[in-house]
């Protein structure tokens, strides 16, 4: 036991669901899972949501989330079992020999509290310094990982310091008390790719130089690769394959690791303009009511028709306010829109419903973007009878049809979208976008919420559509891996403004200008060593910093 | 379905003070004014279940008339005051701008004076009739509804399945009763078994008063007012009524409980 820091066997761990209109019941959702972390090593927990990498992270610590039961198995740490031992071991363990980086600083800093004053507060709590040797370590912490000002920047609240540098003070917090196991629960997932690659590293240096060992989950292989020794992949509670990272990214045994590991890599030739867009956007302007700060600056781009134009750029580049700004939601101050051979009226009052209905658009959220007291059947009909009139037998046919098209069938016609999956969701609001008959169909990072596979999933059927429909996708995303997968020709947003635009292969062709090169090298690859290459190469600084 | 036995009790109880006020007229042993005895406050009989009151008119009979006379009116009260608070708090919501302003700074305006000093203030310019009163608590109470309903209706009117709607095309009347209604209903009803009891409270406080129900008609708030002095002499008909309104409070209250976990747990709740 003297070098197995953290060893679970057969854990299992079960929770009572309350379905609507039936008894409650227990059901499993870790189903024996084994594993172990050597001193110093990191393991990286890998499933897609659902799979219980959170769970198993939190049962490490002797933790189940509300309605959560710890049902059967050991988790050893330090030599013992401490699904056994008493509460005030517990609680000694917890935020003393482990502690836990969760997925949003944000929401797990204290917003009135000095970042210093919650970085030392376990350590000292746990006893392990006195308040001097505390803020001594954190300081050292902060410098290690990357922090600006290290001496200084714990006297300043969260909401002062940007997402990534609290991600990174929230690192410095766990890592605090000297713990010898922190669990990192989606610690990235949140940020933009720039961002993502500095917190990163900085995660990765601190793990090295402070020598703890780590649980490291996330949804994201290529991720994992850069930062694990091991990698346990999970699925619905189940291990589907334990080993090394090389093993696990170059010679994956299961199917399911196959496809993880293959992710990303749909091919999609690029088609050449034609002479007359569909979409015109001429010299925009924009601001937000009440503000004298322009969020788009001249932006002029087009797209031709059965094309995918891509929008790409880090969250506040007004990616999604060009969005707004075609659809009529924030009319622009200079500049025009010309769709379809018409100028566009500036705001929405002003279209008509021949305009409003050739220009769909499909969310990021598909649970906020359809009326959770709508069936299936009524949310993809409406626009079906609000557009071309159709009633009765005649809607439900070509509701069907449309449900077809997306590969999921009449079944789902009475469906609440509770009822569904993440994806299935999606699929149903590019259905209802269908359902219009557009001419072009505004994509907001449609897949940014979804899972790998499930994201793969809906990409391709929009591929498949665009060629049965011939339907243009402006479409905005920040993960230019799907870009490069579905785009044909990439405009890249960088504060306001377009810094490159033209056909896909131009874009992504050297040479590059500095924020695209930034941007391009920051996209994780699915290999060993990249993340040391992208820092060693790269000409310009993350926002972040 | 399995109904909580909380809820069933509170079920039973609101159906029953329901029944008895729709049914009074053939329920109670006596007629609501009549003189049956010469002695008053005579203590509960065979003959005369609960007693008689300060005029010797059976007091179980002016119970069931008084609370068919104070449901009646809290019920009538309470509908008005959800379909306007509702249906404006809406429109605020979607209108957004000036129009959103004047009707919350309006409603504000309103609310800074105390209901029932306001209702008092209206009532002695007004006859006291029983629709007079129906709409003097309904619309001052549907500043209330329209709060609450405003509030709501602004979360919901930021959803993207709302912009969705509006990107489609569809008019107002869509977007508050298809898109939103449905969404605000279960605050809605649960905010209506305890505006439902306030209005119960409110009309009984007026008729004490002297403002609400007129004599010789008799409603709970009434009853407490003819038969107060007898407390003095250890006489307990006035709280009947006390005891009614107490027993029907927790009854709504209860039902609405159950009804706002049903609707949030159904199919497609919001949590």
């Amino acid at each position: 036991m003297s070098d197995k820091l953290l060893k679970v066997q057969d854990l299992k761990i079960g929770a009572t669901v309350y379905p609507p209109g039936e008894k409650p019941h227990d059901i499993g959702i870790v189903h024996g899972v084994s594993f172990e972390v050597e001193k110093g090593k990191v393991l990286g927990l890998i499933g897609e949501s659902g799979a219980g990498k959170s769970t198993i992270g939190l049962a490490s610590m002797a933790y189940g989330r509300g309605g959560v039961k710890i049902t059967g198995g050991e988790v050893w740490v330090n030599g013992r079992d401490i699904l056994k031992t008493s509460n005030s071991d517990v609680r000694a363990l917890r935020g003393g020999e482990v502690t836990y980086v969760s997925q949003s600083a944000a929401a797990s800093f204290n917003p009135a509290k000095k970042i210093m004053d919650q970085v030392i507060e376990a350590a000292i709590l746990q006893g392990k310094f006195s308040k001097k040797e505390a803020e001594r370590r954190a300081v050292e912490l902060f410098r290690k990982l990357g922090l600006p000002d290290p001496e200084n920047i714990g006297n300043r609240y969260p909401h002062q310091v940007s997402g990534g540098q609290l991600q990174r003070c929230m690192t410095a917090l766990a890592l605090c008390p000297e713990p010898d196991l922190v669990v990192f629960d989606e610690p990235t997932t949140a940020l933009d790719v720039t961002t993502q690659i500095d917190v990163l590293m900085a995660i990765k240096e601190a793990i090295r130089d402070t020598g703890v060992a780590a649980l490291y989950i996330t949804h994201d292989l290529a991720v994992v690769a850069q930062v694990s020794d091991d990698i346990l992949v999970l699925k619905m509670g189940d291990m589907v394959e334990y080993g090394s990272v090389d093993q696990i990214i170059n010679n994956p045994q299961e199917e399911y690791t196959k496809a993880l590991v293959s992710v990303r890599s749909i091919e999609h030739a690029e088609k050449t303009p034609t002479p007359s867009p569909i979409l015109k956007v001429q010299n925009i302007t924009a601001r937000y009511k009440g503000t004298n700060f322009d969020v788009l600056k001249n932006i002029s781009v087009e797209l031709h028709p059965g094309q995918t134009l891509a929008v790409v750029g880090e969250s506040g580049s007004g990616k999604s306010t060009l969005a707004r700004v075609i659809t009529g939601l924030l009319p622009q101050g200079n500049g025009s829109v010309h769709f379809s051979g018409r100028d566009l009226s500036k705001d929405l009052a002003g279209r008509s419903k021949e305009d409003l209905r050739e220009l769909q658009m499909i969310y990021q959220m598909a649970d906020v973007a359809m009326n959770p007291r709508q069936t299936v059947g009524t949310i993809i009909g409406r626009p079906l009878e609000f557009y071309f009139g159709l009633r009765g037998a005649e809607k439900r046919k070509r509701i069907v049809e449309l449900l077809d098209e997306i590969e999921m069938g009449e079944g789902f016609i009475d469906r609440y979208p509770a009822e569904l999956s993440g994806g299935q969701k999606q699929r149903v609001c590019i259905a209802r976008a269908l359902a219009a008959k557009p001419k072009m169909i505004i994509c907001d990072e449609v897949t940014s919420a979804l899972d790998p596979l499930v994201a793969d999933g809906i990409l391709k059927l929009l591929l498949d559509l665009q060629k049965i429909e011939d339907v243009a996708y402006l479409f905005i995303t920040h993960d230019l891996a799907t870009v490069k997968a579905i785009a044909d020709s990439i405009a890249v947003m960088y504060q306001g403004e377009v810094v490159r635009y033209g056909g896909k292969t131009d874009v992504l062709s050297p040479p590059f200008d500095d924020y695209t090169d930034l941007l391009l090298s920051s996209v994780p690859e699915m290999k060993l060593g990249w993340l040391e290459e992208v820092i060693a190469n790269r000409k310009m600084e993350s926002a972040g910093n | 379905m399995r109904i909580p036995i909380a809820a069933l009790i509170g079920l039973i109880f609101t159906f029953a003070y329901f029944f008895v006020a729709i049914f009074a007229p053939w329920i109670a042993p006596y007629s609501m004014a009549e003189v049956v005895s010469r002695d008053v406050w005579l203590p509960p009989s065979s003959e005369f279940l609960l007693g008689t009151d300060n005029l010797g008119r059976d007091l179980l009979s002016r119970m069931i008339y008084g609370g068919r006379t104070t449901i009646f009116i809290a019920t009538a009260a309470t509908i008005l005051s959800f379909t306007t608070g509702s249906i404006l708090g809406f429109l605020a919501a979607v209108l957004g701008g000036w129009a959103d302003q004047a009707m919350s700074r309006f409603v504000d305006l309103i609310m800074s004076i105390p209901s029932l000093i306001f209702a008092l203030v209206v009532l002695s310019v007004m006859p006291v009739t029983v629709p007079v009163l129906i709409v003097v608590m309904g619309l001052l109470d549907s500043t209330r509804v329209y709060r609450l309903a405003r509030a709501v209706a602004v979360d919901i009117n930021v959803m993207d399945y709302v912009e969705a709607a509006k990107l489609r095309g569809e008019g107002r009347g869509w977007i508050i009763f298809r898109e939103i209604l449905p969404n605000a209903l279960s605050p809605l009803i649960a905010e209506m078994g305890l505006r439902f009891i306030f209005m119960v409270l409110f009309v009984s406080t007026l008729s004490f008063l002297g403002l609400g129900v007129q004599p010789p008609q008799a409603d709970w708030g009434g009853i407490v007012k003819e038969n107060a002095d007898g407390i003095v002499y250890g006489i307990g008909a006035a709280l009947y009524p006390a005891v009614a309104i107490a027993t029907l409070a927790i009854s709504v209250n209860l039902v609405a409980d159950w009804i706002l976990n049903r609707t949030t747990s159904l199919k497609g709740g919001r949590g």
